[in-house]
């Protein structure tokens, strides 16, 4: 495989990436050659069919949500660059982190964990999650144990519990407020390294 | 007046236990008497007969006439004494809880081992002699297999699995650690000279460093349970204290062997015989213990007709698997702890739901009850003078070594398991986890079941032994509390259940699987997934009854749940009100739960839950056989849904709370008559007002006693009060089954009334046709509510409008609507 310099040296613009999401040069690694091993014709960009070969991620009921939420609105391809940002959201949090005070919030952050997680629910992105979209996401994680009217309780109820302004639908700081016991750094970070 | 209270209760205490010394005492005597002849006939088998007919005490051929009454004090001596020992420590508990201030500077185990020094004192000061001691078998068989049952049963499976790696290591390694090090440090301070001339080798050093190395479940349970530190750390000293049983056991008997070898004979061979025997014991008292619960669950499949008893079978089949690996020298709490650990979800699952919560509180009582036990005991028994041998170096460098090297080794460990934990444990933590290594009454049983004739100094062990316990449980115990505050651990959070939360969980679990996928490699959560498809498929076939299986779903769990809780704030909050505030508008029956609804009944709210289970811990199995009985789904309470359904013979005891004041058909006879005329009284009392104020703004008639309650106007939904569609009284529901002399009781009043109200005449046969539709609606799908009674509050201006309410309350099943209107004149 080479040199751990010069294999970092073929991704394009690997300094920034590390920079932005904060992987180390290992994670870089590991990350590019995975998208290699997934890119089977070798194109330099991943399709959804791409993604679809991948067997246990069919079986996953928001499996296709998921690698929606890869693909940019508009976009039919993803890049390296975007497959490493988006699974910068589940780096686990640094906990010692300076704060300086001018720069962006990391990708890792909780909120922006929860906004990924968000955005999932809410595939009309209009910034709210209506009934509707709740719907669908218990359906397909529940579909098949519960009735047609119990699942529109428990989509009511769900609504019921987290809408603080009335108006039916969960917006990004309802959605927040409801998670806020959640532990999101334990639910939401994965291991990259073996 | 409280200490006057307090002082009663202890007196009657003392009293209590004062009874039972001179009882001692007595039967001290008939105690060596009956030893010697329970001796002797054990002895011989021909003089038994004889010798336990005179054990009888006073040899019925003795007597002269026909006594009235006998003291048969020796036939009920054991249980007696047993009895009387369990309410004395239970009533010393009493006396600790009664003062909630003392309680949260010293822990509750603390409290109860001062108590137990004071009681020891009076027991000594009467008999000179420790009568009462906690005896090893009475502690190993009797007291803690249910406090270890308990744990592992109210165990966060979740929690417990995932971090089962780390408690592992801790368990084994750090066990090991402690065992070794103790010893050898004690060996080498004994061989400086710290301690003067003892009896003693360095194989007994090491021994007394193995029995002093476990830390105590039951004494980490008393210590933390009112400190609420976060769940991790929690489950990781929890965790630890349960499975480290397994090496205690193993070091203990491995040492205690090769004392009695003796040191020249120990060899490769059973150093090597020692290690297998490790694996031997912890892995075979586990594997016993799934062995049980697969046997558990397998029971409760088939069950169901014995629902009085089914939580007894948990209970003793635990109580077997405890007593099953003790026979086979495996690790018995082991045992009972998988046991435990892996019945929980199916058995939860298989019960019903009044099974599940008896055997909840059953083992929540029993645990506790003996929890208390052991912490009297343990300072009953150090009032005792023969145990004592003083040995300041010995003692004073035990206490530093045992906690010197617990820090040393939890620092340790955690380093290095932080290389590889996705979310390393806090330094704080650590230190927390350090200090909560507390020793208990297990190292005092292993220490009192020592042979003396092998180990001479027994004694001083033991002394040391006590003096250590002591030293953990009170001042570890009184200062853990502050020394969290003061580090800043990061608490418990109290977390609601909401059923946001778990679909959320349930959202992360697929996004983090489906990433890890796209990563392509083995997470945690490969495992986890694994896991669960095998357990569904495979695993919840076996162990579970068909029609739980398919309601298995902590979603749906975690709503039938808010429902139960939804539905019980809602009768209290209606009872508070005077009777059920209920619903609005019948078409759309939906209850707006808002959270300020919840916090400002919480308090009236009853508590069902246990303590840990309030705190998210991720207990996710919740029975949910119930419901698939009845097909009510909604947060609505479709109230009339329920009376059609009231043939299933299984209510929920929610819904026998709902029945109670929910609209009844007349069938229906389980409530108090009298509360329903009351209610009936009430009911018909608001109607009219509602037409009064509804209609013509007229005072309602002073002569009625208004109902106080009835005049509040918050309303349960929270929204404004519709002063068209309501009246100031809420919606009632109606209790038809009124005979008809209650009916025209009331009907008596109204004459009274019609007199003074002016009015349009209406046609009253125009309103029959709605009358038509009212009794059937009563009869299956409405509470009346106010929108229907608008409807039928011009009615009320002929003489007939009393025949509205008599022919609505009447009952149901006539069909009323087809009487004349004149046919009942005669009812006024």
């Amino acid at each position: 495989m080479g040199s751990t310099s010069s294999t970092l040296l073929k991704i394009p613009n690997v300094e920034v990436l590390m920079q932005e999401t904060g992987f180390s040069p290992a994670h870089m690694i590991r990350l590019h050659d995975r998208f290699k091993a997934l890119d089977k014709e070798g194109r330099g960009h991943l399709c959804p069919q791409d993604f679809g070969a991948i067997k246990e991620l069919a079986m996953n009921p928001i499996g296709d949500r998921i690698i929606g939420a890869f693909f940019c609105p508009g976009k039919e391809t993803v890049d390296f660059h975007t497959f490493v940002k988006i699974l910068a959201h589940f780096r686990p949090v640094d906990k010692n982190r300076p704060k300086e005070p001018n720069s962006p919030e990391p990708i890792n952050s909780r909120s922006n964990k929860l906004r990924f997680a968000f955005q999932l629910y809410d595939q009309d992105k209009d910034g709210k999650i209506s009934r509707d979209e709740l719907l669908k996401v218990l359906q397909a994680m529940l579909g098949m144990q519960v009735t047609e009217e119990q699942l529109e309780s428990i989509a009511d109820r769900t609504i019921q519990e987290a809408d603080l302004d009335r108006d039916d639908a969960i917006s990004f700081e309802e959605f927040r407020k409801s998670l806020e016991k959640v532990n999101i750094d334990h639910k939401m970070s994965i291991r990259f390294l073996r | 007046m409280a200490f006057l209270q307090q002082f009663a209760l202890l007196l009657a205490l003392l009293i209590v236990f004062s009874t039972s010394c001179k009882a001692a005492a007595l039967e001290v005597d008939s105690v060596e008497v009956g030893h010697n002849y329970s001796s002797k006939s054990t002895a011989t088998e021909d003089t038994s007969t004889s010798t336990n007919n005179s054990t009888d005490g006073q040899a019925p051929s003795s007597i002269t006439t026909l006594p009235i009454v006998i003291w048969k004090w020796h036939h009920v001596e054991t249980p007696y004494l047993v009895a009387l020992w369990i309410l004395t420590c239970w009533l010393c508990k009493l006396v600790c809880e009664l003062n909630h201030n003392v309680t949260s500077v010293i822990p509750e185990s603390g409290l109860l081992i001062i108590l137990g020094f004071i009681l020891g004192g009076i027991v000594w000061g009467a008999d000179k002699a420790q009568t009462f001691k906690l005896i090893p078998v009475n502690f190993f068989y009797y007291l803690l297999p249910q406090i270890v049952l308990d744990a592992s049963y109210c165990m966060p499976n979740k929690l417990f699995f995932s971090n089962l790696g780390a408690i592992l290591i801790h368990a084994v390694i750090g066990t090991c650690w402690n065992a070794g090090t103790v010893g050898v440090a004690l060996w080498a301070c004994y061989e400086g000279g710290a301690m003067g001339t003892l009896n003693i080798g360095p194989l007994q050093f090491l021994l007394f460093g193995a029995l002093m190395s476990a830390v105590d479940p039951v004494a980490v349970i008393g210590v933390f349970e009112e400190v609420h530190v976060n769940e991790v750390l929690y489950i990781l000293v929890f965790g630890e204290s349960l499975l480290n049983d397994g090496v205690t056991v193993v070091l203990y008997n491995v040492f205690d062997a090769f004392v009695s070898l003796g040191g020249p004979k120990i060899n490769a061979a059973e150093m090597i015989k020692g290690i297998v025997s490790f694996f031997v014991v912890s892995f075979g008292g586990s594997f016993l213990g799934v062995v049980f619960a697969v046997l558990i669950s397998m029971l409760t499949r088939i069950t169901k007709n014995v629902q009085v008893i089914e939580a007894g079978f948990i209970i003793v089949l635990g109580y077997l698997s405890y007593l099953t690996a003790e026979m086979l020298s495996l690790s018995a709490i082991l045992s009972i702890t998988f046991c435990g650990v892996c019945c929980q979800k199916y058995i939860n699952a298989n019960m019903d739901e009044k099974s599940v919560i008896t055997l909840r509180y059953t083992l929540k009582m029993m645990a506790n009850g003996s929890e208390t036990m052991i912490f009297v005991f343990l300072g009953v028994s150090a009032i005792d003078k023969t145990i004592w041998v003083w040995n300041t170096g010995f003692i004073l460098l035990t206490l530093f070594f045992v906690v010197a090297f617990r820090f040393m080794g939890v620092f340790f460990l955690n380093w290095v398991l932080n290389k590889s934990r996705l979310i390393p444990i806090d330094i704080m933590d650590q230190f927390v986890m350090g200090y909560g290594g507390l020793r208990g009454a297990v190292a005092y049983g292993l220490a009192a079941i020592l042979d003396e004739k092998k180990i001479p100094e027994k004694n001083l062990m033991l002394g040391t032994t006590l003096i250590v316990v002591y030293f953990t449980v009170i001042l570890q115990g009184i200062s853990m509390k502050p020394l969290v505050q003061w580090l800043k651990v990061k608490k418990a959070t109290q977390s609601d259940l909401t059923l946001n939360g778990k679909m959320n969980n349930r959202a992360f679990e697929h996004i983090l699987t489906a990433m890890e996928d796209i990563c392509g490699r083995m997470g945690d959560n490969w495992w986890t997934r694994h896991w669960k498809h095998f357990d569904e498929k495979y695993v919840c076939w076996l162990l579970m009854k068909s029609d739980a299986r398919e309601h298995n779903d902590p979603i749906f769990g975690a709503f039938h749940k808010l429902n139960l809780e939804d539905a019980s704030k809602y009768i209290t909050e209606g009872e508070r009100k005077g009777s059920l505030a209920f619903i609005r508008n019948y078409d759309s029956a939906s209850v707006d739960f808002k959270k300020k609804l919840a916090l400002e009944y919480a308090d009236i709210m009853p508590n069902i839950m246990a303590d840990i289970s309030e705190y998210d811990f991720g207990i996710d199995n919740v029975p949910v056989n119930s419901v698939m009985k009845n097909t009510i789904p909604s947060v609505s309470l479709d109230i009339h849904e329920q009376d059609r359904n009231r043939s299933m013979p299984n209510d929920l005891s929610a819904h026998h709370i709902l029945d109670q004041h929910l609209y009844k058909s007349r069938r229906d006879v389980r409530t108090n008559p009298d509360e329903m005329q009351e209610i009936f009284q009430r009911t018909m009392r608001s109607r009219l007002e509602s037409f009064k104020s509804a209609k013509m703004g007229v005072n309602p008639a002073k002569k009625l006693s208004k109902h106080p309650k009835k005049d509040s106007t918050h309303k349960p939904n929270g929204k404004p009060a519709d002063p068209h569609r309501t009246h100031p009284f809420g919606d009632e529901d109606f209790e038809f089954s009124a005979d008809s002399a209650s009916s025209s009781e009331i009907a008596g009043h109204f004459p009274r009334r019609s007199t003074n109200a002016p009015g349009a005449g209406v046609d009253n046969p125009a309103f029959i046709p709605e009358m038509d539709t009212s009794p059937p609606i009563a009869q299956g799908r409405l509470p009346w509510t106010p929108t229907n009674l608008r409807r039928l509050a011009p009615l009320r201006m002929s003489t007939h409008s009393t025949d509205s309410f008599a022919m609505a309350d009447a009952s149901v099943d006539d069909e009323v609507p087809e009487e004349k209107p004149g046919t009942h004149h005669t009812k006024l």
